[in-house]
């Protein structure tokens, strides 16, 4: 079964980019990513860039609508994912609390829906 | 064989007492808490015509386990969803609903302690976790536990069906966790235990015998968490707990429902059975030395039921025991009821200094029990003004009609 580790937290929250605690808060999602792939729990994860990055797309009546800056504006935006394979829903939730986000921000832990064919 | 009348009760019986037990094997071979609960509710239809023409058979749990199972079993090969179920499964589907005789004679394993865990699971919120384990593992109906949050059986029943959507799409698994889980899960599954428990014993709201049914339930449910989990001091120390409290059931309230305070009531209405064997399991556990909250709280309990009249009641060991509980549980709660035991022990100047300090704290100023805590021990030093401004506030803040009331009697008793 999938689950879908959605990483949220605020921009200023948690070690920032320069300062000394930012090495090992990036080493620690490296020993995170290597764990779950030893236990082959790994689907796929990936980091994204931040908000200002994003692009809101919708169609209105046929039109495509692009706007500005993500979809939703809270305090706490999308930082990453890791899409990780696991026996239940107790397995899912023990990965994604060592997910180093998890110290300062929060991981929504969704399963993905398994289709009957 | 017996006359049809009966046919209904034996029906009735044999679900009323083994629903848990019979639930949670379908569940665990179905896997699919809705589809266990939908075939053991054709079965116990079928039970009754069957029954009534073959008689009452000698194991009725598991007869309708069995018939259950085979009901299951035609519902996934109806469905061809047979194949997709887990090797084990289909195995034991098919195995358990082929000889009938073979299923009256096999013993039927526990596994309620399994579902007792997933109903409680940390990934449902705490009501989920009360309404869920209350129809799982003690059969009560949506509408009895509607009746006893008073809720509207549509909310409740659409919870009811959204938490089982959740377990069976999100996985949460059917076990017991794993010993590095259990001190953490174990204490939702005590927390739900007790909520039960409270929701009955808080006077007021609901229906009466509802109200008493959860007790008793809570304690049911405590005493099959025990059994099957004898070594957790702790579902000892709530059970105690729950026993030592529901001795004073029939004491604790007068014919019109109003709250007596422990200090009026009876103590010769108290039940001794509940309270000998409170206290006999509280003393039992204590002696493996791995104290908890709730061995704690019981112990408190325990020391009011040993004593025989309130002026007797050993104070100091009871302020103690809330600096232990303390210790464990830093929560303003806990002070405020020392506090109280403080000025009973005769001391009121040191109980209201603690309760002056516990003012600090914001979320303390909307708590109402820290008002009512500070007029009872204002009104008995005979300051009866600033007494009665904290029983203002205590009612301002009360949301439980016989509480309020209390409170209110409490005031009136005051005027001159």
């Amino acid at each position: 079964m999938q689950y879908m580790c959605l990483i949220y937290s605020a921009a200023n929250a948690g070690p920032q980019p320069g300062t000394p605690e930012f090495g090992p808060f990036m080493k620690a999602y490296q020993d995170f990513t290597t764990m779950v792939k030893d236990k082959g729990a790994l689907v796929s994860g990936d980091a994204l860039q931040p908000i200002e990055t994003a692009t809101t797309v919708t169609k209105e009546n046929g039109k495509l609508e692009t706007t500005d800056g993500p979809f939703a504006e809270t305090k706490e935006q999308l930082g990453g994912y890791y899409l990780l394979d696991c026996k239940d829903l107790d397995e899912a939730i023990n990965y994604a609390a060592q997910i180093p986000t998890a110290e300062h921000g929060r991981i929504e832990v969704r399963p993905v829906i398994v289709w009957d064919d | 064989m017996l006359p049809p009348l009966h046919i209904n009760q034996a029906v009735d019986r044999t679900v009323k007492e083994h629903w848990g037990r019979i639930l949670a094997i379908l569940v665990k071979t179905t896997g699919d808490m809705q589809l266990a609960e939908d075939v053991l509710q054709d079965a116990t239809a079928t039970a009754l015509t069957h029954w009534r023409e073959n008689g009452i058979p000698d194991s009725p749990e598991a007869w309708l386990i069995q018939t259950a199972r085979r009901r299951a079993l035609d519902k996934f090969r109806r469905e061809k969803t047979f194949d997709k179920l887990q090797p084990e499964l289909q195995q034991w589907l098919e195995i358990q609903s082929d000889d009938n005789n073979g299923a009256e004679d096999e013993v039927i394993p526990d596994k309620r302690l399994e579902l007792i865990f997933t109903c409680c699971h940390p990934a449902l919120d705490q009501k989920t976790q009360v309404a869920l384990t209350l129809r799982t593992l003690g059969g009560l109906t949506t509408d009895e536990i509607a009746g006893a949050f008073l809720d509207k059986p549509q909310a409740m029943a659409q919870r009811l069906v959204r938490a089982k959507k959740k377990i069976k799409h999100a996985k949460i698994p059917y076990e017991i966790p794993e010993a590095t889980l259990m001190t953490e899960r174990l204490s939702s599954v005590l927390a739900v235990i007790y909520f039960i428990f409270n929701e009955g014993y808080s006077a007021g709201t609901g229906r009466y015998i509802i109200r008493n049914d959860l007790c008793d339930e809570a304690v049911r449910l405590a005493r099959i968490t025990l059994t099957l989990l004898p070594q957790q001091t702790e579902i000892a120390g709530l059970l105690s707990l729950m026993l030592l409290h529901d001795s004073r059931r029939f004491a604790r309230q007068n014919a019109g429902g109003q709250m007596i305070a422990l200090e009026f009531q009876n103590r010769a209405i108290w039940d001794k059975q509940k309270i000998s064997e409170g206290i006999t399991l509280l003393k039992n556990t204590l002696k493996q030395q791995r104290v908890g909250p709730y061995q704690v709280q019981a112990s408190i309990s325990a020391i009011h039921a040993e004593s025989d009249q309130w002026q007797n009641t050993d104070w100091p060991q009871i302020i103690a025991l809330y600096d232990l509980l303390y210790a464990m549980q830093p929560s303003p709660v806990v002070r405020i009821n020392q506090a109280v035991a403080i000025s009973y022990g005769g001391k009121p100047d040191a109980a209201l200094k603690l309760l002056k300090q516990l003012e600090q704290d914001s979320s303390v100023q909307s708590y109402q029990p820290f008002h009512a805590a500070l007029a009872e021990i204002l009104i008995r030093q005979g300051k009866t003004g600033p007494g009665r401004t904290a029983l203002h506030q205590a009612i301002s803040l009360s949301t439980n009609d016989a509480e309020k009331q209390f409170l209110v009697s409490r005031l009136d008793s005051l005027k001159p």
